[in-house]
């Protein structure tokens, strides 16, 4: 990976430090040294480096520094579908975001089901990456629900949780036997919750914009019971559940009550889930086509009030570039997918904006809650961590154009929408790879 | 009113006095009709394509028709789904198509939003006409045209919609038309049949056909189809015919001058008893007529309308 050559030395100061893992808020400046946060000091209280000292001070005032951010649901289609994204311009749009690292799914050709497909995406990302990778790898072979993946050899080869996302486990026993399999090797499960049954045809909410525009719909419901069987199965193994893209009301339900009885159950919520309801897909867009669907207002408020309480841990892009080929299509021809890891972060501190989260919690549910799910060493401006830190900028505002994104594809729902607040610099492992918008090359 | 729109989707987008125009540009082209020269020059040099992706003689005629009459040049293309992939027909078709610079594109595809889809890539106006499970509306502004001739007026009346309202673009234009000019819309069928939030467009919802056909006006049958489902939406045609079929003991509920539509193809003895539909309410030649006449509307408006002799 690019960390491992940062041998560079520098000074942020005069930023505002917000680290939830550390609950530091206030403004510190920070040295990095050999890629690691060699210090974390009131600011004021450490004299600038001098020139000759070989430390470069980079003046970050009046921006927020957080640890560098985590998405923890990303389609990065290397192996298999270069012409959509590769490891190279994922991470890299993933560096433009703000993001130090990402976890990508399993749903590649080959799947992600063998140590040999686990080590192709590591050696990817280490020689052309430009942020950390963390693959997660297939809970059935094939992503096919039949039978389970070598699930022990990936966990060695370096995946950091299961997931068959894209398709749900439809055989309940199956997904009992993975939840307690997956407990021997300490990785956490991540179900895509649809029952296939209930979605059937279907293509949008159902609801209703399904009722105008003649798609067929896929009830919220075909998400809530999914959510609740995985309960009940990860009550039945005693395993850690992490519920993907939790885009109904029902499921947030189900999800709170889990954990009040302390159940090991976490979810994450999408910016498109949280952003736009079905309304967006009135006029036939194909890129607010997506798996799970926009959903009702009241989903999105089910959603932000999830957020707001805890029962959603995590905020994930689900970033799932598509070519223009699969988009410009009649909309049941179209493929599902939303690219989000540009918009993210923008689209997050959005929530900030209308109440709904402290910006403590904001950059919590992008850093520490992913890295405590996957037990990553991340996520933290612990001194001694590695140093991977993201500067942003709460003032910038700036109009969503595609045509400019680093991600290979366009498909964002987000189009010229003004967005406000944007990552300013990314930091992986003590280098510096993104700097004002611009990709250190 | 000017008409200003460049497309015709759907209903849902026209407003009440977008209706009305089309209505009575529709009835005055009704008089040409009967003219021994049927033809008005008004838009010669323009060009129409009727560009199909589903086989429709029916509504294809009728707008050829209507083309034809007003001298406009038409062009057919019928294009088979299965011969390319979907996707790659409708953009390629249309920048092919785009090339022989047509004022108009009639389209129908199986895909709901297609006309959408390729309203974007071209620059000529598009007609709807029919798309997947969403809209048709030329058909509903020729069912409120035969409705407004047979009645007098639209607003204050009460129009039943029976059948599968899920699967059916002319229920849901005609929900949006009628509702628009004031008509009082009832859809009746089993709840499997009934779309989600329907009640949300401003139509009374009920699952016996003896409720929505109280007092009605109109009652418009749709065409059920035992192949769209397997067993899951409703148990046998028999059961459907038994619980929802339009026949004379049932039909004494509406109104005495109720005036029956289908659009067609109907089920003899399955959605409709044979006595109702040979009987004196049917109105489906009348249909044909004003297909004719509201379809010329639509190509004269979105044409830029013009000397009408
Ligand atoms: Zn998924």
């Amino acid at each position: 990976m690019l960390i491992r050559k940062a041998a560079l030395k520098f000074r942020l100061y005069g930023g505002k430090v917000i680290d939830p893992h550390n609950q530091l808020e206030g403004n510190f400046d920070i040295l990095v040294e050999n890629g690691k946060i060699a210090r974390v000091t009131p600011t004021g209280s450490t004299p600038k480096a001098p020139p000759e000292s070989g430390v470069e001070n980079i003046d970050v005032s009046g921006k927020i520094v957080v640890p560098g951010l985590i998405d923890m649901h990303v389609h990065l289609r290397e192996p298999g579908f270069e012409y959509k994204e590769t490891i190279q311009t994922g991470s890299r749009a993933a560096a433009a975001g703000g993001f130090s690292s990402i976890c990508c799914m399993p749903n590649t050709n080959p799947v992600n089901d063998s140590s040999s497909v686990t080590e192709y995406i590591l050696n990817k990302a280490e020689t052309g990456g430009w942020v950390n990778v963390f693959p997660i790898g297939a809970i059935s072979k094939g992503l096919r629900g039949e039978s389970l993946a070598e699930i022990g050899e990936l966990k060695e080869a370096g995946v950091v949780a299961i997931s068959d996302d894209g398709n749900p486990v439809m055989n309940s026993n199956l997904m009992r036997r993975a939840l307690e399999y997956a407990k021997v090797f300490d990785l956490p499960v991540i179900p895509h919750c649809e029952d296939k049954d209930l979605s059937g045809e279907g293509l949008i909410n159902e609801g209703f914009i399904s009722t105008i525009t003649g798609l067929p719909g896929i009830p919220a419901a075909a998400e809530a019971v999914m959510v609740a069987r995985d309960i009940a199965l990860a009550e039945l193994t005693g395993w850690r559940l992490h519920i993907a893209h939790v885009s109904t009301a029902g499921a947030v339900r189900f999800i709170r009550e889990a954990k009040a009885r302390g159940v090991a159950v976490t979810a994450e919520a999408t910016p498109h889930h949280f952003s736009l309801t079905e309304e967006a897909v009135k006029d036939y867009d194909t890129n607010t086509k997506v798996n799970p669907p926009l959903r009702s207002g009241k989903d999105l408020d089910a959603v932000k009030e999830g957020l707001n309480d805890g029962t959603i841990d995590v905020i994930a892009s689900d970033h799932a570039p598509q070519s223009s080929v699969e988009k410009e299509l009649e909309f049941e021809s179209a493929e599902n997918g939303i690219i989000g890891l540009e918009t993210e972060l923008s689209l997050s501190l959005k929530l900030v904006a209308d109440g709904i989260l402290s910006l403590s919690d904001v950059i919590a549910k992008l850093t520490i809650n992913p890295a405590r799910i996957l037990r990553l060493p991340k996520g933290t401006l612990s001194e001694g961590a590695d140093a991977d830190i993201s500067v942003i900028d709460l003032e910038q505002s700036w109009l969503v154009d595609p045509s400019k994104f680093n991600s290979k594809s366009r498909n964002t729902p987000f189009n010229h929408w003004e967005l406000k607040g944007r990552a300013v610099m990314t930091i992986v492992g003590g280098k510096i790879v993104m700097r004002d918008g611009v990709i250190q090359e | 009113m000017i008409w200003q729109r460049k497309h015709i989707l759907g209903m849902r987008d026209l407003e009440a006095e977008e209706i009305n125009l089309i209505l009575e540009t529709a009835e005055s082209f009704k008089e040409i009709s009967t003219r021994t020269i049927k033809k008005v020059p008004t838009m010669r040099g323009k060009t129409v394509v009727n560009l199909f992706f589903e086989p429709s003689t029916r509504t294809r005629t009728s707008f050829e028709i209507a083309a034809k009459r007003l001298s406009a040049d038409t062009i057919n293309f019928t294009v088979s789904a299965s011969s390319v992939s979907k996707g790659e027909t409708l953009i390629d078709t249309a920048r092919n198509i785009e090339a022989m610079n047509p004022d108009i594109i009639v389209t129908r595809h199986s895909a709901g939003g297609a006309p959408y889809l390729l309203s974007k890539y071209v620059n000529s106006s598009i007609i709807n006409a029919g798309d997947g499970a969403h809209e048709h509306p030329s058909q509903a502004l020729l069912d409120m045209l035969t409705v407004k001739e047979q009645k007098g007026k639209l607003k204050g009346l009460k129009l039943a919609i029976i059948g599968d309202i899920s699967h059916s673009r002319v229920a849901r234009s005609n929900i949006f038309g009628f509702t628009k000019m004031g008509v009082e819309v009832r859809v009746a069928g089993p709840a499997t049949l009934i779309p989600v939030d329907i009640e949300k467009m401003g139509v009374g919802v009920f699952y016996r056909i003896e409720q929505a056909i109280e007092e009605a006006d109109i009652i418009m049958m749709l065409r059920i189809q035992m192949e769209r489902q397997k067993g899951q939406l409703f148990p046998t045609l028999r059961e459907y015919s038994r619980f929802y079929s339009l026949d004379l003991k049932r039909l004494k509920l509406a109104k005495e001058d109720v005036t029956i539509m289908h659009p067609g193809p109907i089920n003899r003895g399955i959605e409709i008893s044979p006595e109702v539909a040979d009987g004196p309410y049917s109105v489906i030649l009348n249909q044909v007529t004003n297909g004719v006449a509201v379809r010329m509307a639509l190509l004269y408006l979105l044409a830029g309308g013009g000397d009408l002799d």
